[in-house]
């Protein structure tokens, strides 16, 4: 470990010294190896910053231009990399403009680091200036938060921190820390890593007997579904997950936060569940006789009317987080642990089967969903631009390689429905919280975390407008980040319930835009808008080659629906594939 | 159907344990019939006891949900027949009526109140119990011109645990998966279920 020392007064042979709380802060990052900060100075933070600034080459720092922005941007980072995002910012505004971001990484189980700046400890509860109690705002939404007020707590609260963002199911972590603990100087001790917190478990012992009695269920099954989540990703088992399923042949579904775990096109892909999910997968769930749940946790937009929801199944589920098991859907084998560990134990006990008819069932039904649906978005007719087609063409020229992110409505659930993926860790969107605004910080925050992957941000042209502002830390730190907006002038995702269960009742979802060519180039931005089938390709190509980040706008057709669609309140057999099913 | 559950929750001595507590509760719409928290039989080890009506899947969802918490070292819930509880109460009665009325006197004996302060304009009583003694107590001193009523929240003790000491042995073992975590399918016959 690198250590501090030569910059603050140790004496040589002296094992404490004394440094600041902010050097404590900066040895801790650089302790768990953090190279990379997504932040945001202010009052409260300083000595933290002015700590940072001796070490700016080890630490990288992202100046974002929104404290959400450095949120998502650390999601986005964590999410493709699986580190710890890191985050500065300051007390009052600065550390509640990242409540939106907290929400999102809590939801979606992203190991996110937070330390905020705040107001001196005497003057805590006295209204002062950016006091805000940033620790009770933000409880709901985090896995742990503290505030320090003395600077001998550092060390250990921040390995504290890491170790509970990281460990067990991750999450967001946000640390408060007093003006005057950063600037008081104490005998510090060096850092020591945290392994162990006696009131936090972060995984269930594994139970044999239910690793039995699952093997049992999925052996004797004729038509078992496997369905999973990020839990496979965040697990890192993407490999033991792909034994599981390739040893008794199982056809396999995944959630929209665990695609890219295995291959889009591997051959026991059934596709996606979910609203937006694909036919086959959706409607086979009420036809399965057993399914396995691994790393999912049965959100509403997976499940659809829960009580039609897989009831003739036998339902085994596989999670690291004992209250994801019997919270929505009842189990019949709750196998509880890391599924890095469980899956090998199961697999053990397999028997290896073909399934050969079941899988045929999703594959007709594939087909069905290709001919009827697919194809028409791929090769449409009409004059304008469909958002598939644009997919489709890119997939074609990444080959399936790029980091994907996107933003959240029509465009994400196309991204999620027909994107390329070969490589887990590839998908990256806000799943849980649906967060508008998530992909452009997300994207610059997955670039600095995969700067050897290309990176894709998909917006809409609503979502593009929320967090906008980062385009200039894109300006000034050069990720290479290719942006694609695609532009119905609609904020389309609502349009289309107002379309469908609204009666065209169009209030407030006809959303204007800037030309986004002109404010990038604001920026010193490179870009280009697209309206034409003829252009589409070139523009893709170029901005796929361009050496530096890329902005292309693409003008689709202004009220194409996503389908097919489980509506809210139906089950998810009763699935529909157009408008005049509904 | 909802009925009486008593929710044990043994946490780490932290400012802000009980907003983080409270909030699993209050999220969910769930009001809390009473909440107590008290020092443990382990130094710095605080027990929270917490009475809420609801249904047994609600509970115990809930109660994962707040095992969750990471300064929450364990938590268990009971129906009422798995445990033991009291409430005290404390009324204030002027004396004057008192003196006057020799019923009220073999009432209060009948319901094992002591009093606690003897004054001139008013006595205070005490009376430990379950709230519906408690309750009948207090309506029958409605009558006699009650001044002041207080009643404590549920303190529990349950029936089949081996208190606290045991666990805590255990989740200080440095090994994480070395964790005394039940798995509640294999316990269904015991008594209490433990996250
Ligand atoms: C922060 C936030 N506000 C509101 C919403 C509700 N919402 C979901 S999708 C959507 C429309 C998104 O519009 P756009 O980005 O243009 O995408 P499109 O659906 O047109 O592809 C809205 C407003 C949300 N998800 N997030
Ligand atoms: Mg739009």
């Amino acid at each position: 470990m690198e250590t501090i020392k030569q910059h603050t007064n140790t004496k040589e042979n002296q094992k404490a010294h004394q440094a600041s709380g902010s050097i404590a802060v900066i040895d801790a990052l650089l302790s768990e190896n953090v190279d990379t900060i997504f932040g945001y100075p202010g009052g409260a933070i300083m000595p933290i910053y002015d700590a940072l600034y001796d070490y700016r080459d080890k630490l990288h720092h992202i100046l974002v231009r929104h404290e959400q922005g450095a949120i998502h941007a650390a999601q986005g980072y964590a999410r493709v990399s699986g580190k710890t995002g890191v985050v500065f910012a300051t007390s009052g505004p600065g550390a509640t403009n990242l409540v939106t971001g907290l929400a999102d990484a809590m939801i979606d189980s992203t190991p996110v680091v937070c330390i905020t700046g705040q107001v001196f400890a005497h003057l805590l509860g006295t209204d002062a200036f950016q006091e805000t109690d940033i620790v009770n705002i933000t409880s709901p939404v985090t896995k742990w938060n503290y505030q320090i007020t003395d600077a001998n707590e550092i060390p250990e609260v921040l390995a504290k921190a890491f170790y509970i963002a990281k460990s067990g199911r991750p999450g967001p972590v946000l640390i408060d820390i007093t003006k005057n603990a950063q600037l008081q100087l104490f005998d510090y001790n060096g850092y020591k890593s945290c392994i162990h917190v006696r009131s936090y478990r972060p995984k269930p012992v594994v139970k044999p007997e239910y690793i039995q009695a699952a093997a049992d269920l999925i052996n004797q099954a004729k038509k078992p579904l496997v369905v999973f989540g990020q839990g496979v990703i965040l697990g890192n088992a993407e490999k033991e997950f792909l034994q599981f399923i390739e040893k008794a042949n199982l056809p396999t579904a995944w959630t929209i936060m665990g695609m890219s775990a295995i291959p889009t096109d591997h051959p026991l892909g059934v596709g996606m569940v979910g609203m937006h999910g694909n036919y086959g997968p959706n409607y086979l769930t009420n036809e399965c006789d057993v399914l396995i749940a691994i790393g999912m946790r049965f959100d509403d937009r997976v499940t659809g009317r829960l009580d039609k929801y897989a009831k003739q199944a036998k339902i085994v589920h596989l999670d690291i987080d004992p209250a994801e098991v019997d919270k929505n859907v009842l189990t019949t084998v709750p196998v509880w642990g890391d599924c890095k560990e469980t899956l090998p134990l199961l697999t053990a006990l397999l028997e290896p089967k073909e399934h050969k008819t079941w899988m045929q069932e999703f594959q007709d039904k594939m087909q069905y969903e290709k001919e009827v649906l697919i194809d028409k978005e791929r090769f449409p007719e009409t004059e304008e631009l469909t958002m598939g087609e644009v997919l489709f063409e890119l997939n074609e020229l990444t080959h399936g390689n790029a980091v994907m992110v996107s933003d959240v409505g029509q465009h994400q659930m196309v991204v999620c429905r027909y994107s390329k993926q070969n490589q887990t860790r590839s998908n990256i969107t806000s799943g849980g919280l649906g967060t508008m605004g998530f992909a452009l910080p997300a994207a610059i925050g997955a670039k600095f975390g995969a700067p050897e992957r290309t990176v894709v941000a998909i917006m809409g042209d609503g979502s593009a407008q929320m967090n906008l502002q980062e385009l200039g830390t894109i300006m000034q730190f050069q990720p290479n980040v290719k942006i694609i907006i695609l532009n119905n002038q609609f904020l389309g995702m609502v349009r289309q319930w107002q379309e469908l269960f609204h009666e065209r009742r169009y209030s407030f979802t006809d959303i204007t835009s800037p030309d986004f060519v002109q404010v990038a180039k604001g920026y010193h931005i490179k870009g280009q808008k697209v309206a034409e089938r003829s252009e589409l390709k070139k523009a893709l190509t170029e901005m796929l080659a361009s050496n530096e980040s890329y902005l292309l706008e693409i003008m689709v057709a202004k009220e194409d629906n996503v389908f097919p669609m489980v509506p809210q309140g139906k089950g998810v057999s009763e699935i529909v594939l157009s408008k005049d099913q509904i | 159907m909802k009925q009486e559950y008593t929710i044990t929750a043994y946490t780490e001595n932290q400012v802000g344990i009980l907003n983080k507590i409270a909030i699993m509760f209050s999220r969910r719409k769930i009001s809390l019939e009473s909440l107590n928290t008290s020092p443990s039989e382990v130094e710095n080890i605080y027990r929270f006891t917490i009475v809420v009506k609801e249904s047994e899947s609600v509970v115990k969802n809930l109660v994962k949900q707040i095992g969750k918490i990471v300064d929450v070292l364990k938590v268990y819930v009971n129906t009422n027949d798995e445990i033991i509880w009291q409430q005290i109460a404390l009324y204030k009665v002027p004396t004057e009526i008192i003196m006057k009325e020799a019923k009220v006197e073999r009432l209060l004996r009948a319901y094992g109140a002591n009093a606690v302060v003897i004054r001139n304009d008013y006595t205070v009583f005490e009376s430990t119990g379950q709230d519906e003694e408690i309750n009948k107590l207090l309506s029958e001193l409605h009558k006699y011109g009650l001044i002041e009523f207080v009643r404590s929240s549920r303190i529990a003790i349950m029936k089949a645990s081996e208190g606290i000491h045991k666990s805590i042995l255990e989740l200080e073992k440095n090994d994480p998966t070395k964790d005394p975590i039940n798995n509640e399918f294999l316990s269904l016959k015991s008594k209490i279920f433990q996250m």
